[in-house]
């Protein structure tokens, strides 16, 4: 009369409740593209960070001895120098390093400041209908600000008195990823406007509200987890583009100083060797590349991973 | 009697050659390319030289200057001199002599009323006349017979080759301008864009910011020239783009200014289609030391004035010695190939008025080190930078966007580095560096920074009013909009007197004298310019293209009628 349950049911039943992450990380781990790409990124990452431990030339270092200095002048790969030297002797190895490190920087940081601001005025204006307009409004003249002339503007105005706080460096670093943080956050904000307009409808949210939850929480436990998809996707696209106004404002003179490496300056730089060196443009411009693409991917599979909808099928 | 004919036939051909050579027109179509397209063929509209450039094919001056740079006679008869008469005595009228004969290319004749016409429109008050200074100081033009132009000045003129002469002040005739004077200039567009002229070729279709198809001119003076029978001159792309087309593609026969890196330079050549020109004229890649304080704690309007003294380039030993540390020839070799070399002076051509100065092209790094100890400049504390009272010495040196001064800058920041010197650089993008917008904090006129590079040159071959833009008076300061040529504000009453000097100095030999003198006052007794490489123009011709001569002083097309196809 009793039913035993099956062995592998009793053995399920008393293992601990699967948490929301490991759900999610399953669900990732199933993306191949978002693997190998997380496996390129880390590579990468790993790869500025670290790799001037181990490679220790300094990437500004120029043989001071004016017949040394023309003979090291566009090296080929050897193993005194991996990707060989430019065109006034300085190790294209190091110089990749030094200049991955500012421009994942400058990409990561600018993009977390666009999606904070993009997610938080998208909120905003979707769940609070008083502020969906001047919000939408304030949007709207973001958009039609034209881009390139405001960073002019901001740079000019900002850059002296920032380098003199920080420093050249420091200052210009945080004052571009600021420029383009501030000037590229509208689409992520009118996508999650939109979004949140959607779910605010929604059963659950009503329900949510019934039982009298407050606004904050209800934001950050209902609205918040359900648009991450969205977001996910304009981070990935935002850190792309990101690296690659860095790199436009640097051509212009308006970016970091010239002697300070950039992948995007690379690439520059190297476009008037591209006929006799063009491994000059070729490897800035993998790495620029690899990184995009794999935080696409990346961020491909996040949106699987993170979408209740999706995960699990 | 087969045989007789065809060695007959050969005779004739053989004794036809050379008179088919020197025939007009006889050699097909020539196609020049200008990495900037020509927008207008009066020169008097536009100081773009690639439109003066385009215009001199077509209209010419009385006189031009030819690779040397001395003057040479092109619708005149002779080179009016002292000796011959066509100077005054004292030096205040210049008269020229018509060719007899001359037609324009409608068949009309050339006479001395075209050039009073010339004057007339360049001087009237309502007309923006691009080329204005080389009529500046004339009291009047006058045409004393219908084949003798004289030339009256406010005073003794020295150098009296200014009005008429060179490709920035051509001839125009009379007939065709006539309704173009003052505020209608502009909007003669059928004049500008098809001018009748008396050189070589004229333009047959005009294509705006493209494509300038031109024939020889029926009626031009040397019924033998040109020998091309047209002429196509295309417009746009870059200097590298324009190199190729010459020497790896052979589309085109000539080239203007294909400035492209060394590496390339050599790897274009070893292709054998064609071969790279280069001479030299005056333009001269430069630092200038700031003689005032850029530092941002300054108030507007007193930063980078004359009120607030340099608080470390002042000192003549720390400008020396950071001169002392540049290896010149490193950087010509870097950046400029056959294209450039290194000099210490910043006048460095006509041959009269060059200096023999050549101190500072060998680099001494311990020497500059010594002169630093000695101007109190030392590194106490050890982190390789020097100190004095406290102060540390450190620069920031601007330039504009372009990969060569990218390179010098980081050459340069390698050596005074070595030095203990900190050196910070920034890149400008060219449109605002050389805007001259009062507005922008970055123009190299404002120049907030301690020392900057770029380069200049000095329009024709005297060099007197190039010296006299260090005069104090022409420093860029808050009163004048940021206007002005002396821009690192040096400022010395005693060279200010050579200025004056110089203007009422006739003799040829004392010019040169004291415009050598002045030009060491600059550099090598007070290292406030500190000059790196003479750079010279680079242009690319096809081998198949004849009779090219490189010419700074003028036209670089200032002798396409003597141009032929090597066969």
């Amino acid at each position: 009369m009793t039913d035993t349950l099956p062995a592998a049911a009793v053995e399920a039943a008393f293992k601990p409740p699967r948490s929301q992450w490991r759900d999610v990380w399953d669900q990732f781990r199933t993306h191949k593209g978002a693997m190998v790409g997380a496996v390129v990124l880390a590579l990468l990452i790993f790869f500025v960070l670290f790799g001037a431990f181990i490679w220790r030339i300094d990437p500004a270092f120029i043989e001071p001895d004016a017949v040394k200095m023309i003979r090291s002048r566009n090296q080929p790969p050897s193993w005194a120098h991996p990707l060989g030297t430019d065109q006034l002797g300085r190790d294209m190895l190091a110089r990749m390093i030094a200049g991955g490190r500012v421009s994942l920087a400058v990409g990561l940081t600018a993009m977390l400041i666009a999606i904070l601001l993009g997610t938080t005025v998208g909120v905003l204006a979707g769940y609070f209908r008083r502020l969906d307009g001047p919000l939408m409004r304030m949007t709207d003249l973001f958009l039609a600000l034209p881009l390139l002339p405001l960073l002019l503007v901001m740079v000019l105005l900002f850059r002296d008195k920032l380098a003199g706080v920080f420093g050249p460096e420091l200052g210009t670093f945080l004052l571009i990823v600021f420029a383009i943080g501030v000037t590229s956050w509208m689409q992520s904000a009118r996508i999650v406007r939109g979004e949140v307009l959607a779910l605010k409808e929604r059963e659950f949210v009503l329900a949510a509200r019934s039982i009298g939850t407050p606004s904050r929480r209800m934001i950050l436990r209902h609205i918040l987890p359900n648009v991450m998809s969205p977001i996910m996707v304009a981070a990935t696209l935002g850190i792309a583009s990101a690296i690659i106004t860095e790199s436009a404002l640097s051509f212009l003179g308006l970016g970091f100083p010239p002697d300070f490496p950039t992948w995007g300056r690379l690439l520059f730089d190297g476009v008037d060797y591209l006929q006799q060196y063009p491994e000059r443009v070729i490897w800035p411009g993998l790495a620029i590349s690899l990184t995009v693409l794999s935080v696409n991917y990346i961020g491909d599979g996040l949106r699987d991973a993170l979408d209740p909808r999706i995960r699990g099928r | 009697m087969k045989l007789k004919t065809a060695l007959m036939g050969a005779v004739a051909c053989f004794a036809m050659a050379p008179a088919a050579f020197a025939e007009r027109g006889a050699d097909g179509n020539v196609k020049v390319l200008y990495s900037q397209a020509v927008s207008i063929m009066n020169a008097y509209l536009s100081s773009g030289t690639k439109d003066v450039e385009a215009g001199s094919l077509v209209l010419e001056p009385l006189a031009g200057f030819n690779e040397a740079g001395d003057v040479i006679p092109r619708l005149v008869t002779e080179i009016p001199s002292v000796e011959n008469g066509g100077i005054s005595e004292d030096l205040t009228t210049i008269t020229w002599k018509l060719i007899p004969g001359l037609l324009w290319s409608d068949g009309t004749p050339v006479t001395a009323d075209d050039a009073v016409f010339t004057y007339e429109y360049c001087t009237h008050p309502e007309g923006g006349c691009a080329q204005a200074a080389r009529y500046e100081g004339i009291a009047s033009v006058e045409a004393v017979d219908p084949a003798t132009v004289k030339i009256t000045f406010d005073g003794p003129k020295p150098n009296p080759f200014t009005a008429f002469v060179g490709a920035t002040s051509p001839i125009l005739q009379k007939a065709q301008f006539a309704n173009c004077l003052g505020a209608a200039a502009p909007t003669c567009t059928e004049a500008n864009f098809n001018p009748i002229g008396t050189g070589p070729f004229v333009v047959t279709d005009f294509k705006v910011n493209d494509v300038v198809e031109m024939a020889a001119n029926p009626n031009y003076r040397d019924p033998a020239k040109p020998a091309f029978a047209t002429l196509t001159l295309k417009g746009g792309g870059d200097a590298a783009g324009a190199a190729r087309a010459v020497m790896e593609t052979g589309e085109f026969d000539y080239a203007w200014n294909t400035q492209i890196n060394p590496e390339l330079q050599a790897q274009m050549e070893a292709g054998g289609k064609g071969k790279f020109v280069n001479a030299f004229g005056t333009l001269v890649e430069r630092i200038e030391m700031n003689m005032t304080d850029p530092s941002a704690d300054l108030p507007e309007g007193e930063r980078a004035t004359a009120k607030h003294p340099h608080p470390i380039l002042s000192d003549l030993n720390v400008r020396k010695a950071l001169s002392m540390a540049i290896d010149r020839q490193l950087l010509v070799d870097v950046g400029y190939g056959a294209a450039g070399r290194a000099t210490c002076n910043l006048v460095p051509a006509p041959e009269i008025y060059a200096s023999p100065n050549t101190d500072c092209i060998a680099q001494d790094m311990e020497g500059a080190k010594a002169l630093l100890e000695q101007a109190g400049w030392t590194d106490s504390d050890g982190d390789g930078i020097r100190e004095k009272d406290g102060k540390k010495f450190t620069l920031l040196y601007q330039t504009s966007v372009n990969a060569v001064r990218q390179d010098f800058q980081a050459l340069i920041k390698g050596w005074w580095n070595e030095l203990g010197v900190e050196v910070e650089l920034k890149a400008i993008d060219g449109g605002v560096y050389f805007g001259g917008d009062p507005g922008s904090p970055d123009t190299f006129q404002k120049f907030y920074a301690d020392v900057e590079m770029y380069a200049n040159n000095f329009d024709g071959t005297d060099p007197e009013p190039y010296l006299a833009q260090y005069t104090c008076e022409k420093a860029p300061r808050p009163e004048t909009q940021w206007q002005g040529e002396n821009i690192n504000r040096f400022c010395d009453p005693a060279y200010d007197a050579m200025v004056v000097e110089l203007a009422q100095t006739r003799d040829m030999e004392a010019r040169g004298a004291l415009a050598r003198k002045m030009n060491e006052v600059l550099t090598k007794d007070t290292y406030v310019v500190v000059p790196l490489v003479d750079r010279g123009r680079l242009s690319a011709h096809s081998n198949t293209l004849g009779g090219v001569v490189l010419n700074t002083w003028d036209s670089e097309l200032w002798n396409a009628s003597d141009w032929f196809r090597v066969k």
